[in-house]
């Protein structure tokens, strides 16, 4: 039903090539997600497939359907803004309704397709509001009640949570996960936050410089990053890089140790270290700790060790989980 | 963000911004209290403020004399005229601007704002000259043509400064959304730019109102608008105050209260948006 | 977004806008220019011959050009000095909380919309009349001899009548910055232990500079031709006294006939108004990159 394909599909404005020729492949029913840092492209590849800005070349594919010429309105795609994009002047109940509007269906379908909507996303007491009487997760809400009241092909979501506070971010996300269980329509998400990718995602595209560094799954591309890249940018704390003769006495330009694969010892251990900075989570415990020889290294440790600044420790990397690359930054395996 | 002040010094600000402001409108106040006294009344000395005869009798007289209707109809032809005109030229110029900007939309803007720093004395010549061999020389339409001429660089500014503050996420959500052109211009645009619109209008019109050196220059009787039968009051004959001030009234009360209405948009197209 | 087919029509849309200007400037200003250089004069039809310089060597060397200028000088220093200050202060006053704030605003901008002619008029006859005016009465009530504004220093009167105009655009243009000034860098100044006046003079005047150069090049251009306003209380007068580029140039033209010496005095108007577009222009300019 909604499966999307992009072949060789390339963006430059005047001179400037934005994204150079990319192939996809996103299956029906996915939950995409579109992640890398700002001005990466993962925004313009979305406007790209959404028919918002037109493909220097290449085809964009709906369902088997060759719709690189299509105007937006009839991809059969719909989608969800970062600033929401609600209609200021209409009604919570004249925005959901006005895809269906423009679809010209009959005004009471039109009414009970509202309604359920809006009983799915709890607005049914908001209806009658104007979108600046809301707060930002109601109007987060309505965004996405206008998007799925049509039953479109495919979602596009472009950083629908960036504007929302911390709190509300993790119950969101957890809303729109649920909402693509319940729908089973495919999903092309956009963030710039890995934890969203890597909590919400099928298949997560890590762009950068408009390239596609790697796809695949969240746990993929944790445990086997192609590149410097995706390592540096999956994973949370960030994995450390060590460069010099302790990568080359393994046979490797850098290499790549996450912080949850270093274990501390209050003595003893393969590298030793002193204490910068303890943050302590409760359920963890993030050390900065400075080394002769190594830099200084993040370790993810137990919530309930007593570390503090000053304290001299033993390190010791899990061998089993170590990455090593070469000196193009690329996976040697 | 409310501080704490004390109620001495609110009531202090309060009487001197008080008295600032009614002396700052004294003049008005005080023309339309004259245009209420008998002409001996309106030069007596000491002059009285409230406590005098109130008449209505200048009113009529006024317009018995001078048919004061005529030039009230033709200020509202002159200035409705050239500011709806205009508005319809500019439009969608603003519009192509604010939307599909070029390479060179800045440069035309600033184009466009220069034409209205050419000072009309320059180009006085020439237009009196044009408008005599035309036969436009005291006609309305010549002079809502000129009007519309000067007033255009301001109105595309205006709306510009206005549509650009449209978000592009929202046009882009309607096509998203299926709309078409149309449809995105019928629901969306147009509710959302018929503020500054409005706003536009009726700063235009005031200011096409009160515009008084080619309504001066260029009109004489037949097609005169206020600002030019006001100033045939200043070779006084007799007593006149109290008309004066009763033409005087009529002639700013419409446009002061539009005024009152619109000075918040005031700021902005003053300006040129430069300030908000 | 942007296609061949939209930019197309982008172009067709402000083709009318672009055409009308563009004629509104070039045929005018190029037949005061051709004037300019032609002995022309409407009372003598079917005379006119090339006159070179002839034009401009008369129109500078009178010596009313040169009173003209200094008054024009005069007239935009004195009022833009009397409504910036005027302006400052009072949008200072209007940004405290002051008890039916909404009203004084009111009563304070209304000269704005008042129509210059009447400005004028009633200023002339009813405040500034020697012998019914207003003014006069006051003085005569403090014992004082009542003092004839326009006879006696008429660029004086005409210059409080035009700031008496323009106070409330430069009062409302200044407020409105002012209250676009951060509440929390007030704050922030004031937990630096700056006092009322220093926080004046180094966060709330350069926060203002800004609006203060706007209302100045606004108000330098509409006031190098002040006009109705001379024309209808002094005609220039006693003699020269107020008469300013603008009133020179129309009385060449439409009093004394001179076509040619009119279309000089023209082209000399626009030289001088071009260098301070100059600077509005570059000032604007900037706000549209940001």
């Amino acid at each position: 039903m909604g499966s999307i394909t992009l072949q060789r599909v390339n963006k430059a404005f005047g001179d400037l090539t934005v994204i150079p020729a990319i192939d996809l492949e996103i299956a029906d029913g996915e939950f995409a997600v579109f992640v890398g840092p700002s001005g990466c492209g993962k925004s313009t590849l979305l406007r790209l497939i959404a028919g918002l800005e037109d493909v220097t070349s290449g085809a964009i594919l709906i369902d088997g359907k060759d719709t690189t010429a299509l105007p937006p309105a009839r991809r059969g795609l719909s989608m969800v803004f970062q600033s929401y994009a609600l209609y200021p002047h209409m009604s919570v109940r004249a925005n959901i309704a006005f895809p269906l509007k423009m679809a010209r269906l009959p005004a009471a379908e039109i009414e009970a397709k509202v309604q359920a909507a809006a009983r799915t996303l709890n607005l049914t007491d908001y209806l009658d509001r104007k979108p600046r009487q809301l707060s930002g997760g109601q109007r987060q809400r309505v965004a996405i009640g206008r998007a799925i009241v049509r039953q479109p092909e495919a979602f596009l979501f472009d950083e629908p949570l960036s504007n929302l506070d911390a709190a509300l971010r993790v119950q969101m996300r957890l809303e729109i996960s649920e909402l693509h269980q319940a729908l089973g329509t495919t999903m092309i998400y956009v963030t710039h936050d890995q934890v969203e990718a890597m909590t919400m995602a099928d298949k997560i595209v890590v762009l950068n410089r408009g390239n596609i560094e790697q796809v695949g799954s969240p746990l993929d591309l944790y445990r086997r990053p192609d590149n410097l890249f995706v390592a540096g940018f999956i994973g949370s704390p960030k994995m450390n890089f060590i460069t010099g003769p302790v990568a080359a006495g393994l046979d490797c330009h850098t290499l790549g140790v996450r912080p949850e694969h270093i274990a501390v010892s209050t003595g003893g251990g393969l590298w030793t270290g002193t204490v910068g900075v303890a943050e302590h989570l409760g359920s963890d415990t993030y050390l900065h700790i400075h080394t002769e020889n190594l830099g200084t290294l993040t370790v993810r440790a137990g919530g309930e060790i007593m570390l503090g600044h000053g304290d001299t420790v033993g390190l010791t990397p899990d061998m089993a989980n170590l990455h090593k690359f070469d000196d193009k930054g690329r996976a040697i395996r | 963000m409310a501080r704490h002040v004390s109620t001495r010094r609110r009531w202090f600000v309060t009487v001197i911004a008080w008295a600032i402001g009614l002396l700052m409108f004294f003049p008005i106040l005080w023309t339309f209290i004259t245009s209420f006294k008998t002409e001996g009344e309106a030069v007596a000395s000491p002059p009285s403020f409230l406590f005098f005869q109130w008449t209505l009798e200048n009113y009529v007289e006024v317009q018995r004399r001078s048919d004061y209707f005529r030039h009230f109809s033709n200020s509202v032809f002159i200035s409705f005229g050239s500011t709806l005109i205009g508005l319809v030229i500019a439009v969608p110029a603003a519009w192509a601007m604010a939307f599909q900007p070029g390479k060179h939309t800045k440069d035309l803007l600033m184009w466009m704002l220069s034409t209205k720093m050419m000072p009309a004395v320059g180009v006085l010549v020439p237009i009196y000259l044009i408008f005599r061999d035309l036969g436009l020389l005291d006609s309305r339409v010549g002079l809502t043509v000129i009007l519309t001429l000067i007033d255009l660089p301001i109105i595309i500014w205006m709306l510009y400064t206005y549509f650009k503050e449209i978000p592009v996420d929202i046009l882009e959500a309607a096509r998203m959304d299926g709309a078409g052109l149309w449809n995105e211009i019928l629901y969306v645009l147009t509710p959302m730019a018929v503020p500054g619109i409005a706003s536009t209008l009726l700063l235009n019109i005031i200011l096409a109102w009160n515009e008084a050196f080619w309504t001066l220059n260029l009109s004489a009787a037949k097609a005169a608008p206020l600002t030019t039968f006001i100033a045939s009051y200043s070779s006084p004959e007799g007593l006149f105050y109290a008309k004066l001030s009763a033409a005087s009234t009529m002639a700013i009360a419409p446009i002061l209260i539009l005024g009152w209405f619109s000075q918040k948009q005031l700021v902005r197209g003053l300006t040129f948006g430069a300030v908000k | 977004m942007a296609t061949q087919n939209s930019r197309t029509a982008a172009r067709l849309m402000v083709a009318p806008s672009v055409i009308l200007l563009f004629i509104w400037m070039i045929v005018p200003l190029g037949l005061t220019i051709y004037f300019s250089f032609l002995r022309y004069n409407l009372l003598m039809p079917g005379t006119e011959q090339w006159a070179g310089l002839l034009n401009y060597q008369f129109f500078l060397t009178d010596p009313a050009f040169l009173t003209a200028l200094v008054n024009t000088v005069m007239i935009v220093v004195g009022v833009l000095a009397i409504t910036i200050v005027g302006g400052v202060l009072l949008a200072l006053l209007l940004d405290q909380p002051v008890i039916g704030q909404g009203i004084v605003r009111l009563l304070v901008i209304a000269p704005f919309f008042v129509m210059p002619t009447v400005t004028a008029l009633v200023w002339k006859n009813m405040f500034m009349n020697p012998v019914n005016g207003l003014l006069a009465w006051l003085q005569t009530s403090m014992g004082f001899t009542p003092h004839d504004w326009l006879a006696v220093t008429p660029l004086a009167a005409i210059i409080v009548i035009v700031a008496w105009q323009w106070l409330p655009f430069a009062t409302l243009i200044l407020l409105t910055a002012l209250q676009s000034l951060d509440e929390e860098q007030k704050e922030a100044a004031e937990m630096d232990g700056a006092g009322p006046v220093s926080r004046f003079f180094y966060l709330v005047l350069p926060h203002l500079s800004r609006a203060i150069t706007v209302v100045i090049l606004i108000e330098t251009i509409f006031l190098l031709s002040v006009f109705a306003e001379i024309l209808v209380t002094t005609n220039g007068g006693p003699g020269n006294d107020s008469t300013n580029i603008a009133y020179l140039v129309y009385a060449q033209a439409l009093l004394q006939f001179d076509v040619g010496g009119a279309s000089a005095g023209g082209v000399v108007a626009v030289i001088l108004a071009n260098i301070v577009a100059l600077f509005l222009l570059r000032a604007i300019g900037k706000t549209l990159e940001a």
